[in-house]
């Protein structure tokens, strides 16, 4: 609550001047306005000044309903402009006394009363505006315009300070009446802040307890009553904001000009199903697609721009996805490099940390013994795969082979799809009553089983490769990552062969519908004798011949392909997973071999392919949102959908994948994949919007050449001219070319730096794995013992049982001896190769003068362990543990 | 180190004791007097503690028990039960915890972690799912990484040098 904030901040700068205005009570102005306020012929001032009052509060609640009142209300402000501000003040702090008034019955004590209520609360002005109003009255006594736009300006700062409906605020003059009121309810919610102030500070005024008593009185009925207004305002002026909005983002509803309406000939069957699951009919003149938005330059009140925040807001999702992106892989950068993948201890931590003390769930239980074993297989692989050593010849060759391979199934699949893309382009000039609906959607299918055969496919072949499985599951989704996006891509270049066609088309259209328009006048002056004023054909909205309007047919294509993506996943789960789980499970009673553990099994959860699907999704989502936006809405159901429903199947009909390698570590592989994903689909995009001329008839940037067009509009029509020169020096490529030259040698020079660290660290690294190695050789024959090792070693619960320390050292060689055995003599580990080095080593040991490492000799109390653990040095905790006992008593 | 070792006020301490306290007797209401002025002998036998919810999925509660009751047998005095919590609880020092951690993983009792005892901590940890040649060649690694003097077995120097290093040792 940022307003909130604001308040306080308020009030406590009422703190500081609300002193001085205790003191300061007498001063003239104050006398002044007090004189003026008694002077003023009450009872007609009361009735004429209560008006504008209740109609700004009623205007809060019917914003725009009520027009004609307000304008009463503001032609009554006009007029009590000419009075100064001072008295305006004075004035409405009147009306809500009247108001109150109202309310409570009529006596003159009363009357006392809101007189002193406005010296105190006088008082407590703002600080600032007092200040400002001081010198406005003694600077100009007679009050005229000058003060009224000051007033005005005034009230725009209040403004700004609550932060509240900052939209408004930059309104013109012709929402004057909007502002006026926002101002009134900004001034009258400062009071009500005020008089809060009041009541928590009152304790420290200087006066009498009748007078505080009074005074606590009154501000608790004022707040009680204000407070509770404007709360309950609140609802309704959000409802209003609401219908505004709406009224204001999307100009003129459906059916109103001839983009948003259905034309004629499709009326019959526009609200069919097969043609709504096209997303033709009224779906295609809905505010799902581009073609929807009117090119009207500024909207409703509050001259709400659409063609142009359609574009920056366009633009601007890739922005703002480009930044979050390299952001992200930013942190991940750093959060990779702080030495978890030192690799000294990568067994030993895995050992001894990887479980979790905390868990008290057997399923959580499961899950962590599940994910420690493999963890563990993982790095046993990752152990073998550095010992393995083979042929590297034929594996040369088996890679070589493996790759080519790919290369034909990817050109395969690209040149399957620029064919029936093609094919769907000849479909789509025929009827479509007489196409079947494999024709219709054929583009569609054929990329879905695509993006379902590959993969595995692809698994396959790599199998050949022989790879590590971490460097194999990169290679992997490379590969699915290069089909899909050569699917995309070939399905672009087709649309786009399909949007140039159009584009010939509408320039036809363009030329046909001007021509007609140019009939018509000729023919109004021909039959009316009149050149001027003539009226615009009166043609329905729905027979207005309109060109195809590509922008939305691309939008349609881009919203199909990811409905039917949606489609394939969840059949896919639904058969691949559910049904496959759910025939395995119960056919496994009645059949000859063992179908979990055998062929069919269950489906193994794929993470990186899912995850490369998500990437996918948004890489069409950036593609398609700019000429569909209601593509993310689309997509947001999709996703919410889609993980509750892929969160079941998981849970339900999979298993873990066998070789399971955890993505954290590849995060920024991924990351990498999606920042690619959203390069090469914001190229196309950005490459239409400079290009392509937009349609003339449809969409925010019709009877433009380009659509960049509304940029340079604003610039020259809402933008100060200095901004426009700005902007012009900006864009001059002798600036630009500098600028990119800089950029480059600063990310040459970063990199170089960069790299620089990089060695140093791997430096420090060697450095530190040869101090280790000296350290182990070093310990062999050092007695060290700090302090705690010995205070710890004191807490060994048994250590009664051990011998005195003499009697261990000679016992320790036959210990090991006869431990040694014990070892070796394991079955299953008792590999002959094994016993030998356990030997060895226990003799290397032995052969080290190693008695004295861990046990000093010399006296030490071998009594019973609380007196001599009450005051271990180490630490207070331990202090503590051991403690315990005695406080129980 | 970065652990911090908060300093518990007596009525703290009490409070902390009196709720263990609870927990204690709550696991055997027929065993444990409430009365505890005269220190009776009581000892829980490890069956009650091991299924605590706080132990009862953990692979090494028998060895937490033991470990940390005075017999070696898992059977607990309310001192004991008290220690237990004391150095599990999460401001105890890193150095404790390492130490106790060195002694659940000894699971002979012969102040060093040898391959048997490895070879016993990763079974617990996979619930026997590793193969035999897996099991070995870990326990190698381990012994390869973590053995500073080249005894084939790991001290508790060895262990506390490894495990202050670890990234979560936490717990």
């Amino acid at each position: 609550m940022p307003r909130r904030k604001n308040d306080v901040a308020i009030t406590m700068d009422d703190v500081g001047m609300e002193i001085d205005a205790e003191y300061d009570s007498g001063s003239d102005v104050d006398s002044k306005r007090r004189a003026k306020g008694r002077n003023k012929p009450k009872p007609a001032a009361r009735g004429k000044k209560a008006k504008p009052a209740d109609s700004v509060e009623e205007s809060e609640e019917e914003e725009e309903e009520e027009a004609p009142r307000k304008r009463k209300g503001r032609k009554k402000k006009e007029e009590s402009e000419e009075e100064s501000e001072e008295e305006q003040r004075g004035r409405r702090k009147k009306a809500a006394g009247t108001k109150k008034k109202k309310a409570a019955a009529k006596d003159d004590s009363e009357e006392e009363s809101e007189e002193e209520k406005g010296n105190k609360r006088r008082g407590g002005k703002k600080g600032a505006n007092k200040k400002e109003k001081e010198e406005e009255n003694n600077k100009e006594k007679k009050g005229n315009g000058k003060a009224a736009g000051k007033g005005g300006k005034d009230k725009q700062d209040d403004k700004k300070n609550k932060g509240k409906n900052s939209s408004s605020s930059s309104s013109d003059d012709n929402s004057e009446d909007e502002s006026m009121s926002e101002g009134e309810m900004a001034r009258l919610k400062e009071d009500v802040e005020e008089k809060k102030k009041l009541i928590a500070t009152l304790r420290n005024k200087p006066w009498r307890m009748k007078r505080r008593l009074k005074c606590l009185k009154e501000a608790q009925a004022f707040v009680e009553k204000f407070e509770g207004a404007l709360g309950k305002g609140k609802g309704r002026r959000l409802y209003a904001f609401k219908v505004m909005m709406t009224k204001v983002l999307m100009g003129m509803p459906y059916g109103s000009i001839a983009r948003k309406t259905v034309p004629r000939e499709e009326q019959d069957s526009a609200m069919d199903f097969s043609v709504l699951f096209e997303f033709g009919g009224y779906c295609k003149y809905s505010i799902m697609f581009y073609g929807y938005y009117n090119y009207q330059r500024s909207i409703g009140l509050l001259q709400f721009r659409l063609p142009l925040s359609y574009l920056l807001v366009g633009l601007g999702i890739f922005g703002y996805s480009l930044m979050v992106v390299i952001r992200t892989m930013a942190r991940n950068a750093n959060e990779g490099g702080d030495g978890a993948e030192d690799g000294a201890f990568t067994f030993c931590w895995k050992l001894f940390t990887s479980w979790d003390f905390l868990i008290g769930n057997p399923e959580t239980a499961d899950n962590k013994f599940a994910s420690t074993t493999t963890s563990f297989k993982e790095s046993i692989v990752d152990e073998q795969e550095n010992l393995k050593d083979e042929n590297i010849h034929l594996q040369r060759f088996l890679r070589v082979l493996a790759n080519l391979l790919i290369l034909c199934c990817l050109g395969g699949s690209g040149y399957l799809i620029y064919y029936v893309v093609k094919r769907s382009q000849e479909f789509a000039k025929k009827d479509r009553n007489e196409l079947s609906w494999l024709q219709k959607n054929e583009v569609e299918i054929v990329m879905s089983l695509l993006g379902l055969v590959c993969p595995p496919l692809f698994e396959v072949i790599a199998e050949l490769e022989n790879y590590h499985p971490r460097i194999a599951l990169k290679w992997q989704l490379g590969r699915i990552f290069a089909l899909f996006l050569g699917n995309l891509y070939t399905f672009l270049f087709a649309l786009f062969d399909e949007v140039n066609a159009k584009l010939e088309n509408e320039k036809e259209i363009k030329n046909e519908t001007i021509w007609a328009l140019k009939e018509y006048y000729a023919n109004y002056t021909l039959y009316h004798n009149v050149t001027e004023n003539i009226p615009p054909p009166n043609i329905s909205p729905a027979d207005v011949i309109r060109g195809p309007c590509w922008e939305t047919e691309v939008g349609i294509e881009f919203v199909k392909l990811t409905v039917s993506d949606i489609q394939v996943t969840y059949l896919t789960i639904l058969i691949g997973d559910f049904l496959r789980a759910v025939i395995v499970r119960f056919l496994n009673y009645c059949w000859c071999w063992d179908l979990e553990a055998g062929f069919p099994s269950y489906a193994e959860f794929d993470i990186s392919g899912n995850v490369l699907g998500l990437i996918f999704n948004q890489g069409m989502i950036w593609m398609g949102a700019f000429y569909a936006p209601g593509l993310v809405g689309v997509n947001v159901l999709r996703l919410l959908s889609s993980m509750y429903y892929q969160c079941w199947a998981v849970m339900a009909c999979n298993v873990p994948h066998e070789r399971v390698f955890k993505a954290s570590r590849s995060n920024n592989f991924y990351m990498g994949l999606l920042l690619l994903v959203l390069f090469l689909s914001l190229m196309p995009v950005v490459y239409t919007i400079m290009t392509l001329p937009p349609s003339f008839d449809c969409g925010p940037f019709s009877g433009k050449d380009q659509m960049y067009d509304v940029i340079m509009e604003t610039i020259e029509k809402d933008l100060p001219p200095f901004m426009a020169d700005i902007f012009s020096y900006a864009s001059n490529p002798g600036l630009i070319m500098p600028a990119v030259l800089l950029m480059v040698l600063a990310i040459y020079y970063l990199n170089a730096v960069s790299k620089a660290y990089q060695n140093a660290n791997m430096d420090l690294k060697r450095k530190m794995q040869m101090q280790r190695d000296e350290e182990k050789n070093r310990r062999n024959n050092k007695d060290s013992t700090n302090q705690v090792m010995k205070d710890l070693e004191d807490l060994l619960p048994n250590k009664s049982l051990i011998p005195p320390p003499s009697a261990e050292e000679t016992e320790k060689p036959a210990d090991q001896l006869s431990k040694s055995p014990k070892v070796t003599g394991k079955p299953g580990a008792a590999a002959t190769g094994k016993g030998v080095h356990v030997q060895k080593d226990v003799s290397l040991a032995a052969a080290n003068p190693r008695a004295p490492v861990t046990r000093p000799p010399g006296p030490r109390p071998p009594g019973p362990l609380p007196g001599n653990a009450r005051g271990p040095p180490p630490g207070q905790g331990m202090g503590r543990g051991r403690g315990g006992p005695p406080p129980r008593r | 180190m970065g652990n911090k070792q908060t300093i518990f006020t007596s009525q703290q301490l009490d409070a902390y004791q009196v709720r263990l306290f609870h927990r204690y007797r709550d696991l055997a209401p027929q065993l444990v007097p409430l009365d505890y002025t005269n220190q009776p002998e009581v000892r829980l036998p490890y069956e009650l503690i091991g299924s605590m919810p706080e132990l009862k999925d953990n692979p090494f509660r028998q060895r937490i028990a033991e470990v940390f009751s005075e017999d070696g047998e898992g059977n607990m005095t309310l001192d004991d039960f008290l220690d237990m919590f004391s150095v599990l609880s999460e401001m105890a020092p890193r150095d404790l915890k390492a130490y106790y951690a060195f002694k659940i993983y000894d699971f002979n009792n012969d102040d060093f972690i040898c391959k048997s005892d490895l070879e016993k901590t990763l079974n617990k940890l996979t619930r026997n799912e590793l193969t035999e040649d897996e099991v070995r060649m870990v326990c190698e690694k381990v012994i390869d990484e973590a053995d500073l003097d080249n005894d084939g077995r790991l001290s508790l120097e060895d262990f506390q040098h490894m495990i202050v290093r670890a990234p979560d040792f936490l717990r």
